[in-house]
């Protein structure tokens, strides 16, 4: 479970993230959403410790992340998983040498054990034939399963997603986010994730947090989400035509 | 005020470098792969741009000495005096300010902007050690690129003067053993070690701390090469001045 506290970040005194507080909770896919600009991936940054916060606290199961507490910081960082926007593979190294690097980093594991552990995380992923290829040989979607793997070959607590989808075609969009959704359950983490896509929210949005302007404006499930009377939420979900075609055949019926 | 700004944060990048070490089987391997692509993969045009400066100096000095009281073995000391002195350590550096920082400042500015910076960091690794430690352990061999540097000038003064009839091979050879003077080469390494350092860590902080995307990539190893070569010929200045004067 990630806690927070009141949490402000400012560029420029410009206020990005205005007194946020959230809970976001263990076994639980849970959604930032928000318009583009809107300060969901500042947010994300200053709860990984990308980015420091002007005001407010956030805590890992109870426990301050304190990014000056290198001891804490360290032991804290081995239990997050990190999936980014643009997948944030590294060019050098081929997938398998992707996915077994944190493991490099991490562990005292013997070569075949490392590779033993990537090849089972590459199966869960379902990634086939695509050990010894680089990432840019690769294709979006199967990028993005790699980062999923790579996340989560250390069995993290946490796990972050920037827009796992975005740059997918719906289908292999659909795929990623069930993807992630099942991992949450199986590995019984604490999932963030940074969306627009409405799609998303009603795939995988256990807990959806709303921000405007760098606040939090709404919090719900996804369920409720489509009952609300909140103007500025109703715009955002019922911005493409589809949903307010659901809306209305809800209605209707 | 944004001059002592980059001043302060490029010392506290090499405070961070030298803090929280990487894994030593992983820095292992990327000092390797650094001395392939920095000091290997410089070898040729290194060749390359050292003979051909030594043949030109050797030239140059023998068009400027055709007084006949002047004494033959003139030209190998002039040639190997600049060649050592100044053409091998500080003329390859600003050469290779170009090939190397660029290369550096590149990589690592791309790895900003698609973010492999960050994951570096969301998993605990320090991310100023892991790239930037690599690079100065894998310039520490630069002096041996210096040294091929001074051989082949010297060489190339050779077969330039020799053969184009403008000294003798024998005045050549008396001329760069005439007045050798050891701390001379203290002197070139000294400031070949000062430079390697520059190399490394001006074009990987402009890598390091560069934000944008592709267009700001090319603009950042722009501004680097224009940095890391200033900053080699006031530190050549600098030296020269406590050294030799």
């Amino acid at each position: 479970m990630i806690t927070v506290n009141n949490i402000s970040k400012s560029f420029d005194n410009i206020k990005i993230i205005n007194d946020v507080s959230a809970v976001f909770d263990k076994g639980k896919t849970n959604l930032i959403i928000g318009q583009s600009g809107s300060g969901k991936t500042v947010l994300m940054k200053c709860l990984l410790g990308l980015l420091d916060i002007d005001h407010g606290e956030i805590l890992y199961n109870g426990k301050k992340f304190d990014k000056d507490n290198i001891s804490t910081i360290s032991h804290l960082r081995k239990q997050i998983g990190m999936v980014f926007q643009g997948s944030a593979l590294f060019d050098s190294m081929s997938v398998l040498e992707n996915i077994i690097f944190p493991l490099r980093m991490f562990s005292d594991n013997t070569d075949s054990e490392m590779i033993n552990r990537a090849k089972e995380v590459i199966n869960r992923v379902d990634l086939k034939d695509v050990d010894n290829k680089f990432p840019s040989e690769i294709s979006g979607g199967m990028r993005k399963r790699v980062a999923i793997a790579r996340a989560i070959v250390l069995n993290p607590k946490y796990l972050f997603c920037d827009e796992p989808n975005s740059g997918l075609d719906p289908k292999t969009a659909i795929i990623i986010d069930k993807l992630i959704k099942e991992i949450t359950i199986e590995y019984d983490i604490t999932t963030v994730i940074n969306t627009h896509d409405m799609n998303s929210v009603m795939e995988i949005g256990d807990k959806i947090i709303f921000l405007v302007e760098g606040k939090k404006i709404w919090e719900g499930t996804n369920t409720e989400i489509l009952d609300t009377d909140d103007q500025m939420i109703n715009d955002f979900v019922y911005s493409s035509e589809l949903f307010k075609k659901v809306k209305l055949a809800q209605k209707k019926n | 005020m944004k001059f002592f700004f980059h001043i302060g944060r490029y010392f506290l990048m090499i405070k961070y470098t030298f803090t929280k070490f990487t894994k030593w089987s992983v820095l292992k391997k990327l000092i390797f792969q650094e001395i392939d692509d920095l000091i290997l993969g410089s070898i040729g045009i290194v060749a390359f741009m050292s003979f051909l400066i030594g043949g030109v100096v050797a030239i140059q000095t023998a068009l400027a000495i055709e007084n006949p009281f002047l004494p033959g073995n003139l030209i190998g000391f002039a040639t190997r005096q600049s060649v050592i002195l100044e053409f091998a350590p500080t003329l390859i550096s600003i050469i290779m300010a170009g090939k190397v920082g660029s290369f550096i400042t590149s990589s690592i500015g791309t790895m900003r902007v698609t973010e492999q910076i960050d994951a570096l960091e969301v998993m605990g690794i320090n991310s100023f050690n892991y790239l930037i430690f690599p690079k100065i352990i894998s310039l520490l061999l630069y002096p041996f690129l210096i040294t091929l540097a001074m051989f082949l000038g010297i060489l190339g003064g050779y077969v330039a003067s020799v053969y184009a009839g403008f000294s003798t091979s024998f005045d050549f050879i008396q001329g760069i053993q005439l007045d050798f003077q050891v701390f001379h080469i203290v002197y070139t390494y000294s400031k070949t070690m000062l430079f390697a350092f520059v190399l490394a860590t001006i074009p990987a902080y402009h890598g390091f701390y560069m934000r944008g995307g592709a267009l700001e990539v090319g603009k950042a190893s722009n501004i680097s090469f224009v940095w890391t070569s200033s900053v080699i010929i006031i530190l050549n200045f600098i030296v020269t001045q406590l050294l030799l004067a």
